[in-house]
């Protein structure tokens, strides 16, 4: 028994955490709101691709890294923690390894950080980032086709996360079939993990911000950090936090051995993480105050993110259900 | 990663398995905070003590087997699984024995554990006063230095002392130096409660055990060979006792992963209330998390890592997590929940979760200063 990341998942999140910490500033999340600049989001993930982590899941044969989901969690908890508005779950979870497993050329693309795959897999027609993503996924249960955005007629959705760049798919044309029924519904567990980590890293960075503005932020001659009203506040969303991230973890682990009870798993990650993220984000406004009321301040960027990413790859009260159907508490 | 247990682990937790199967009673014990209910607790401490059951992480010169913590963690899983009785000597086995293996003399503890170990010796928490509960460093309980006869005489009162009617020893902090500062000046003694000046009496619980007493100290004579640690250091030797009583050794996720499997059970003996689902799964949930956290926080401890302010998050925690699935289960069972039974009995004791061990408020008050770093002032 050991409840540790192994050396290449740390690794990996070191060399993700340095180049995002220095490159995926808020300002580069603003870039990719309706009317900034895309490309300054596509330059810091050109550069986050140059360090290989968008190679991860992809075999050592495929001039990939060979590694395994345990590697995923850290990897997206940093991204999370960036707030990169980028499809990074798809493309790096979901289409990097679908890819090379059909042997299609445009992997190559996709590890240089060139390409971004958006997808939605359980057959709905809403994509995250389908406005700017180069290739889109769309899977349902009888497995996946890959299309270039231009092979679809999307609509363009305004949202709560404006970053989001969500679209509606109207109508699509060509394509090519990418993963078999199992093959998508394997990559929609990674999905889940993966946007579980995402909303671990959200929450971590939207805490250090709230811990960082009550230390100094004065009322009543006192940082507001002293009451005992923000203390206990904060320290529930920590520990909401603190109780998400080792289920996670352990869902990663689950997944990358083929354990029985992974789907399980992956779903309690999801609800603890949804929940968790969640609250944080309420709690960090409410300590704040006016201030988070603002888009001038930079919380909201990654709230918004939050409330974007708790209801989508199954919200909380949907993978209880599952768990509750795997309980025999309810029938399918 | 790699979360599975070791063969050596796994036959480890076979042997238990089979042990408790074979001997823990069919019908569940009458409550250990009763007259009645200690006395039939004390007999089941002695078969564990027998096979040697009661101490397993213990040194085996004390009657241990030096299992590791991760076979503690599997016995507690199998005792739980098992429906085994309540641990009365829960105080002295797991808050006070931590303590005397950092702090005791060899003497102390070659006097004092194997009794503990053994159930001769049954040892109350003797630190909550009238003036300090919360505010623990308000003791006023002193000792008074007694030279001609090599030892302290104490004075004062302590109270809401678990199981404090039925036991025989009492560990406690007294203030032996009134001019020092609140956490200076204490001293951390050990008291036989049949010590001449020292009167016990007991009373109830809010469940309605008889759990309770209160501890009154006439200037009582205890010899210096009975205090436990240096003269006025108490209270940096009663802290180690505090991260164990919060966090891994007073609540392993045993309890909550077996709680939540009987509250699965129950909701299927209710097929009406499939209302009450998304709770009963969340307790589920929330077992499987305080057992993922656990798992991480003992590698940490194998380690050689420090635990430290956050074994306050295991207290949260459990103790939230322990009411919320007592609550769904007291709404499974509708009108019946009123009615005596395990869970009426289990929700009731719940409630104190949040007070014992130090209240969730000064939890949050430690997690949100000592581990986020806020300003205590």
């Amino acid at each position: 028994m050991r409840f540790e990341p192994g050396e290449d998942a740390a690794a990996l999140r070191e060399a993700a955490a340095a180049l995002l910490s220095a490159q995926s500033t808020p300002a580069v999340i603003r870039a990719g709101w309706p009317g900034g600049s895309i490309d300054t989001v596509r330059g810091v993930w050109q550069r986050l691709a140059e360090t290989g982590v968008v190679a991860t899941l992809v075999p050592e044969a495929n001039d990939g890294l060979g590694l395994d989901e345990n590697c995923l969690v850290p990897l997206f908890e940093e991204i999370g923690r960036s707030g990169l508005p980028v499809p990074a779950v798809e493309t790096i979870a979901l289409a990097a390894p679908m890819l090379a497993a059909a042997g299609d050329s445009r992997l190559g693309g996709v590890l240089s950080g060139e390409l971004l795959v958006a997808a939605t897999l359980r057959g709905g027609d809403l994509v995250a980032f389908g406005q700017n993503a180069d290739l889109v996924l769309l899977g349902d249960h009888h497995g996946g086709v890959l299309y270039d955005r231009k092979d679809l007629e999307l609509e363009p959705l305004e949202t709560i996360d404006g970053s989001r760049a969500v679209a509606r798919v109207v109508s699509r044309r060509g394509g090519v079939p990418l993963g078999n029924a199992g093959a998508v519904s394997a990559a929609w567990q990674r999905g889940v993990l993966g946007t579980s980590a995402l909303l671990c890293g959200l929450a971590g960075t939207m805490l250090d911000l709230t811990v960082g503005y009550v230390k100094t932020r004065e009322q009543f001659g006192v940082p507001i950090g002293s009451f005992q009203a923000i203390k206990h506040h904060l320290a529930s969303a920590l520990l909401a936090l603190q109780f998400a991230r080792p289920a996670v973890a352990a869902a990663g682990w689950a997944l990358a051995e083929g354990e029985s009870s992974a789907v399980d798993d992956v779903s309690t990650a999801k609800v603890l993480a949804s929940d968790a993220a969640k609250l944080v984000a309420r709690t960090a406004i409410q300590c704040h105050g006016a201030i988070a009321y603002t888009t001038e301040y930079d919380l909201h960027l990654y709230a918004k993110r939050v409330w974007a990413l708790a209801p989508s790859w199954g919200d909380a009260a949907w993978h209880r259900d599952q768990l509750a159907i795997s309980l025999g508490l309810k029938e399918l | 990663m790699d979360l599975r247990w070791t063969s050596d682990e796994l036959a480890f937790r076979q042997e238990a398995r089979e042990w408790l199967e074979a001997n823990v009673p069919a019908e569940p014990l009458p409550s250990g905070d009763t007259a009645e209910g200690f006395a039939l607790h004390l007999q089941w401490e002695k078969k564990l003590f027998a096979d040697r059951w009661s101490v397993v992480s213990w040194p085996k010169q004390f009657g241990g087997r030096e299992a590791s913590i991760w076979k503690w963690l599997i016995f507690e899983e199998e005792y739980y699984r098992a429906g085994a009785p309540q641990r009365v000597t829960q105080n002295g086995i797991f808050l006070l024995a931590p303590t005397i293996f950092e702090f005791g003399t060899p003497e102390q503890q070659e006097r004092i554990l194997p009794r503990m170990a053994a159930g001769e010796d049954m040892w109350a928490q003797g630190w909550s006063e009238p003036g300090a509960g919360s505010d623990l460093a308000a003791i006023s309980s002193r000792g008074v230095r007694d030279d001609a006869n090599g030892g302290w005489r104490l004075s004062g009162q302590k109270t809401w002392t678990t199981r404090g009617a039925f036991s025989t020893h009492l560990f406690g902090l007294f203030r032996t130096d009134p001019e020092a500062s609140r956490h200076r000046g204490l001293t951390y003694f050990l008291v036989p409660l049949d010590a001449p000046g020292v009167t016990v009496r007991g009373f109830d619980r809010l469940d309605g055990d008889e759990g309770f007493a209160e501890v009154f100290f006439d200037d009582v004579f205890v010899p210096d060979s009975d205090v436990l640690g240096g003269v006025n250091q108490g209270w940096s030797v009663a802290m180690a006792t505090t991260g164990s009583e919060r966090g891994l050794t007073l609540r392993s996720p045993g309890r909550f992963l077996h709680s939540s499997h009987q509250l699965v059970e129950l909701a299927k003996s209710r097929p009406g209330q499939g209302r009450l689902n998304d709770r009963v799964v969340q307790s589920v949930i929330d077992a499987r998390a305080y057992e993922l956290f656990t798992l991480q926080q003992v590698t940490s401890i194998v380690a050689g890592r420090a635990v430290g302010a956050e074994s306050s998050l295991n207290k949260l925690f459990w103790s939230e997590l322990d009411i919320r699935l007592h609550e769904t289960a007291m709404e499974l069972l509708g009108e019946q929940a009123e009615l005596d039974g395990p869970w009426s009995k289990g929700f009731l004791f719940s409630l104190a979760g949040p007070i014992y061990a130090g209240t969730n408020e000064i939890q949050r008050n430690i997690v949100a200063e000592r581990v986020l770093g806020l300003p205590r002032k």
